[in-house]
């Protein structure tokens, strides 16, 4: 976009830093961590997401402003879907036995 | 020009916002339902084979470095180049539906999957309910299958993409088609980073 054009190095070691994030995933799942196992997948999970939109999509170099604008939308009514969404069953007896 | 390639790029980017909705809400009910029957999640969960499940996402993340790198083939006006990565991208793609079916042929096997037919022999005095799993299996084949949907779309989209490559269509000066189907292959991409812990990984602790 814009002419930007990422140097193959960068692409590289962003490469080697997912499929060392998975190996690191898969291998604490095996670590009892208590509730932080969860935690700790998902993080890795999202970082991993941020690496692979910030240079594999581009949008750490996109000049246009509403790319970022489309990105924070479509994240922020995934929060409200989630959100509301637990709100509500996580806070009902119903179901759980 | 430059304003089109924007435009377009945009225009992805908003269409895989409407993505995101669209799994979103699968994501969301299996929030729910972990949340009420985690200790049948975690058992079903148990059943999937972590390291085809790790193979794939490695896989994954390799098919979505020769798609970044065929952008830049493109942007390079590497004709050669760019089929060659493309062509990549499609045999990854494959490799991981295949290994998905794999994984679903012995989820079929040991009657895993949801129906008449379904089976699951909980371990000993263990407080599981195989009904509760069903739904676990459940939204393992839909999310997966949904998510090899969009593979195999991709899968289509690269090969008629390598064919215009080969006969020289996309350059320096256009390649807005390589740069969304790219901005789609690591969407989908994505959504395996999310699926792979949420589904192989829910309790492996010993």
């Amino acid at each position: 976009m814009s002419e930007h054009i990422v140097s193959t190095k960068l692409y590289y070691a962003i490469w080697i830093a997912l499929l060392v994030l998975t190996g690191v995933t898969a291998g604490v799942a095996f670590i009892d961590l208590g509730p932080f196992n969860t935690i700790l997948a998902l993080t890795i999970a999202t970082l991993k997401a941020v690496l692979v939109v910030l240079f594999f999509m581009h949008l750490k170099y996109t000049s246009e402003r509403m790319t970022s604008v489309v990105v924070i939308s479509a994240l922020f009514w995934l929060l409200i879907l989630l959100a509301l969404s637990l709100a509500d069953y996580s806070t009902r007896a119903l179901g759980v036995n | 020009m430059e304003q089109q390639r924007q435009a377009s790029s945009l225009g992805m980017w908003l269409f895989l916002a409407t993505e995101v909705m669209f799994f979103g809400g699968m994501f969301c009910a299996y929030l729910i339902y972990r949340y009420w029957y985690y200790p049948e999640f975690a058992a079903g969960s148990k059943t999937l084979d972590i390291r085809l499940g790790a193979i794939n996402t490695a896989v994954l993340i390799c098919s979505s470095l020769t798609v970044a790198l065929s952008v830049r083939a493109a942007q390079f006006g590497k004709r050669k180049l760019l089929v060659t990565l493309l062509v990549a991208t499609i045999l990854l793609g494959l490799v991981f539906l295949g290994i998905k079916g794999v994984e679903w042929t012995s989820k079929f096997e040991e009657h895993h999957v949801p129906g008449y037919s379904f089976h699951f022999e909980p371990q000993p005095n263990a407080k599981i309910d195989p009904q509760r799993i069903q739904i676990f299996f459940s939204l393992y084949f839909a999310m997966t299958g949904i998510h090899a949907l969009h593979m195999v779309i991709g899968v289509g989209l690269f090969a008629v993409l390598t064919f215009y490559a080969w006969k020289g269509r996309y350059n320096s000066a256009y390649y807005t088609p390589i740069e969304n189907a790219g901005l789609y292959w690591h969407f989908v991409d994505i959504i395996w980073i999310y699926l792979f812990p949420l589904l192989y990984l829910i309790d492996r602790r010993k």
